[in-house]
């Protein structure tokens, strides 16, 4: 159809043995780095090591955020994502999600431990106000204390279970988010596990998200990295949708400049200058051992349903009613 | 591209093989005055006997855009590429995608391949592009609450129309934008829309003085205890006919945002 152009694609005719560059399609989403790298907790596998001592990255002021949000509107952007770090670290985090809801549908990531009475009440009556929704991304890595703090640290799940109460009784249904750090034969009695606890504590609509670990940051300390053919090459790209490709439609706002997605913040070449506009459109390498489980798991960072899966004509399979 | 022409046009999505809300849908169209009806999409999925709609809409020569169901069909794709990730959601798709599949005659097969992705209709000179999920995909979501403004005045820049018309999501809704443009989303007729209400909704498009396009909102009552019946003899599952018979969704609810997520019951 006509939007052909804005479709992500790939630079026609790579150096053989380098990596492939995709240029990217419309941007959809803009995510805002509003805390860096600055976070409460010091998890285990962190994709970019957040931790209370880390200022790789700071804090986004507010007029920064405004004006990010004002340029993101004029490209057209469909959603956007409030990260860091921890975003309820920000002192002014309910103005800055306030002010996203003003532009469009709104997505917070938090661990949940640091969510308080006051500020819940107010972003739950600027959720009324807004034609959008604000969705509420909480963190966990299990349905108990013991499975959740060795990787979160000691007492993170009563903290995070009380933000979740608490999100609960203002009429939010957060999305709980666990990354899949485990056996692969065991996910569906994980996922099973963490929806029975969801329930028990009263939550009758229960939305879980499980991402895979990203073998970058303190993660690649725990789990020991990527093997170095681990790597995304020209071929795996044949035939593949590039749309989930998290930068194939996102840029994110870092106190240092406009990145290229929120995972390859640690990538020096992940900087892609401060103009918003021209970032968006700028072709990168997919030569990062992240992009690797970019491009295996696929829509890695987005909310479910939030990116289509493929509709190819190619694959005809058997259905066997 | 197809275009079609008209005054008043009647636009419904999501069929969802429900040929009795079908049947009630064309029914109030014709009493409505609409002088064309368009179908969104999504003609198989969830109820009983797909051939039947399928058959009702070929006959009545009604213009049909692609939905993603059709499209998973006719190209015999594995499932319905809606990108559930519940395991729970997965195992209902699955179940509506098998049934639907055995249960589509080849022929219907091939004509729903070969639908087309996407019609421009023109009302006294204004365009509306009429498409299943977006311009972009047949599968992408636009929910009310999960697209912002900037983003559909980006759609209608870029496919240059004055109103994007779409259904999937299953959920009705309608958005006036700058330059007297709009955004709606036709809901569907095959299941109610998770308020509690059996009766399904449809849109009549037409065009209006100094505004954007006019949307007139048509609910439509028809006998749906007889769907539920039908489904609960062709061994569909007893969480479908529910939704047919309580107006709440029961099954694939992962990918709905948040406010919509709050408004209904599961």
């Amino acid at each position: 159809m006509a939007l052909e152009h804005s479709e992500p694609r790939l630079r026609s005719h790579p150096a053989p043995d380098a990596a492939p560059v995709l240029e990217p399609g419309h941007l959809d989403a803009l995510w805002l780095q509003v805390t860096g790298t600055l976070c409460n907790l010091r998890c285990g596998h962190c994709f970019i090591s957040c931790a209370p001592d880390n200022r790789a990255f700071g804090l986004l002021s507010l007029e920064e955020v405004a004006r990010r949000l004002e340029e993101g509107a004029r490209l057209g952007v469909r959603e956007y994502y409030v990260t860091g770090g921890e975003p309820f670290l920000h002192p002014r985090i309910v103005e800055i999600l306030e002010r996203a809801l003003q532009h469009g549908p709104t997505t917070v990531l938090t661990n949940g431990t640091l969510l308080k009475p006051g500020p819940v009440e107010a972003l739950a009556a600027a959720a009324e106000r807004s034609s959008w929704s604000l969705e509420f991304r909480l963190s966990i890595d299990g349905h108990d204390a013991a499975t959740n703090d060795a990787l979160r640290g000691a007492g993170t799940f009563r903290r995070a279970m009380d933000g979740l109460e608490l999100l609960l009784s203002h009429g939010f249904l957060p999305i709980v988010t666990l990354v899949r750090t485990g056996d692969a034969d065991e996910e569906p009695e994980v996922f099973e596990r963490v929806v029975a606890m969801l329930r028990a504590r009263g939550c009758e609509k229960p939305r879980v998200k499980t991402m895979p670990a990203l073998r970058i940051g303190a993660e690649a300390v725990r789990s020991g990295g990527y093997a170095a053919d681990e790597r995304v090459t020209a071929g795996m790209l044949a035939g593949y949708d590039l749309d989930q490709l998290v930068c194939s439609h996102a840029r994110v706002v870092t106190d240092r400049g406009i990145w290229v997605c929120p995972i390859l913040l640690d990538a020096p070449d992940g900087n892609l200058g401060d103009d918003l506009g021209v970032a968006a459109r700028a072709p990168f390498a997919l030569s990062h051992a992240a992009c690797h489980t970019c491009w295996l798991y696929g829509a890695i960072c987005a909310n479910p349903g939030g990116a289509a899966p493929e509709m190819a004509v190619e694959a005809v399979a058997e259905v066997v009613p | 591209m197809i275009r079609v022409s008209g005054r008043r046009v009647a636009l419904f999505g999501g069929v969802y093989s429900n040929h009795l809300a079908l049947e009630a849908t064309l029914a109030d169209a014709a009493a409505a005055g609409a002088d064309e009806a368009i179908c969104l999409g999504d003609l198989g999925a969830f109820g009983p006997r797909p051939d039947r709609a399928c058959e009702i809409v070929r006959r009545a020569g009604i213009p049909v855009v692609q939905g993603n169901y059709d499209h998973s069909i006719g190209h015999g794709l594995p499932d319905c590429r809606c990108g559930y990730t519940d395991p729970r959601d997965n195992r209902y798709a699955a179940l509506s995608y098998r049934y639907t599949f055995a249960h589509t005659d080849p022929a219907h097969r091939a004509w729903l391949r070969d639908l087309p992705p996407a019609i421009r209709l023109s009302l006294d000179g204004r365009e509306a592009l009429l498409c299943h999920g977006s311009p972009r995909r047949a599968n992408e979501f636009l929910w009310e609450s999960a697209t912002s403004d900037a983003f559909l005045g980006w759609l209608l820049d870029e496919t240059g129309s004055h109103a994007l018309c779409v259904s999937h999501t299953g959920l009705p809704w309608t958005r006036e934008l700058p330059g007297r443009r709009r955004a709606l989303n036709v809901g569907a007729i095959g299941r109610p829309a998770n308020d509690g209400d059996p009766s399904v909704v449809y849109a009549i498009l037409s065009a209006a003085e100094s505004e954007a396009l006019d949307v007139e909102w048509r609910r439509v009552a028809y006998d749906h205890a007889a769907l539920a019946a039908e489904m609960r003899e062709e061994g569909l599952p007893g969480e479908f006919a529910e939704t047919i018979e309580t107006g709440w969704w029961t099954t694939c609810l992962e990918v709905l945002p948040q406010k919509e997520r709050a408004r209904g019951r599961y």
